[in-house]
């Protein structure tokens, strides 16, 4: 039997600092912060899911095996939206001369 | 010599221990999930799409969601990632009602996020915010809104048909931890539907923020 037990105090732990980092990204949002606004939401998130991760879903106590297949999902994603932005934000850069065909 | 007579109850055949055979379902699982992210992923890219090009319109169409209802929808689907990840600390500690008591509670929790999102919707559609022929904008920037509003129903729409079915596999894991069927060697489904729901509570953390949060600070 090597399964790691989480004790209950360190889910009602992880709860309850999802539940504030919840409550502090509501209040963030209606702040004027310019940029830092999409930064600081899309931060918050990753932290939750972090969390949700590695204590819900117990990958902190997993195999390497598993570790590496979690990372390389997230690292696929980060792919999928990095190359297909690199496109779609630099499309406005080229100034095409003489007629397009 | 591992015969299959001296394999415990349980116990696969096609693995040595309990040890191994828990690991490949988790293993297993995590594969199907990154499926799922790879899934979600490129609904997530064509929202990220439209809003580099259409920034103001996803702002108004923002502003036209319930943040009170989308932040007490969040704290309860966190709630019910609680009860979920307590039903696996009961199987694994080998409490036979606990663990159907959690369950019950995931998908009661499960079942009042899916309600306050009727009321969302009922919303939209009496607000004339479906897009399609009856989508009715007086604002500026109307194909962009509709466009949000577009993405706004694909992304918790398909949110909330993945929370259906894990309420559905819930109920099936419940009886059968009703029946017994646990033990805690043995609870690979327990622990394999709660990476489903807590896969699904993950999407919801990102979707609140782009739909709900996003462009609220912009004044319209």
């Amino acid at each position: 039997m090597s399964e790691h037990i989480t004790p209950v105090r360190t889910y009602l732990v992880i709860f309850m600092a999802l539940m504030v980092l919840t409550a502090i990204t509501v209040a963030v949002a209606f702040m004027h912060l310019g940029p830092l606004n999409d930064i600081v939401a899309m931060g918050i998130a990753v932290t939750k899911a972090c969390l949700v991760i590695l204590f819900f879903m117990h990958v902190r106590q997993s195999s390497r095996l598993t570790k590496v297949v979690v990372l390389a999902g997230f690292l696929w994603l980060l792919f999928l939206i990095g190359f297909t932005m690199s496109d779609y934000l630099t499309r406005g850069m080229i100034m095409l001369q003489g007629p397009v065909g | 010599m591992q015969g299959e007579s001296s394999h415990a109850w349980g116990l696969q055949h096609h693995f040595d221990s309990f040890d191994q055979q828990r690991e490949a379902s988790f293993l297993g699982m995590w594969v199907f999930l990154v499926t799922e992210i790879m899934f979600f992923g490129g609904v997530f890219t064509a929202y990220i799409v439209y809003r580099s090009s259409q920034g103001a319109a996803f702002a108004l169409g923002s502003h036209e969601l319930d943040i009170g209802l989308g932040a007490i929808n969040t704290a309860v689907l966190i709630g019910s990632s609680l009860t979920m990840a307590l039903a696996v600390w009961a199987a694994q500690t080998g409490r036979r009602k606990a663990i159907v008591v959690f369950l019950l509670a995931t998908i009661a929790l499960g079942g009042v996020f899916l309600g306050i999102k009727v009321v969302e919707y009922s919303a939209k559609f009496e607000h004339h915010l479906v897009p399609g022929p009856n989508f009715h904008w007086d604002g500026p920037e109307a194909p962009g809104v509709e466009m949000f509003f577009n993405l706004y129903f694909l992304m918790t729409g398909l949110h909330a048909l993945h929370m259906v079915i894990g309420m559905g596999i819930l109920l099936v894991v419940a009886v059968l931890a009703w029946r017994g069927a646990f033990s805690p060697e043995n609870h690979n489904l327990v622990e394999g539907i709660g990476l489903y729901w807590h896969f699904v509570d993950i999407v919801w953390i990102f979707l609140f923020p782009l739909l709900y949060l996003l462009g609220r600070n912009i004044q319209v």
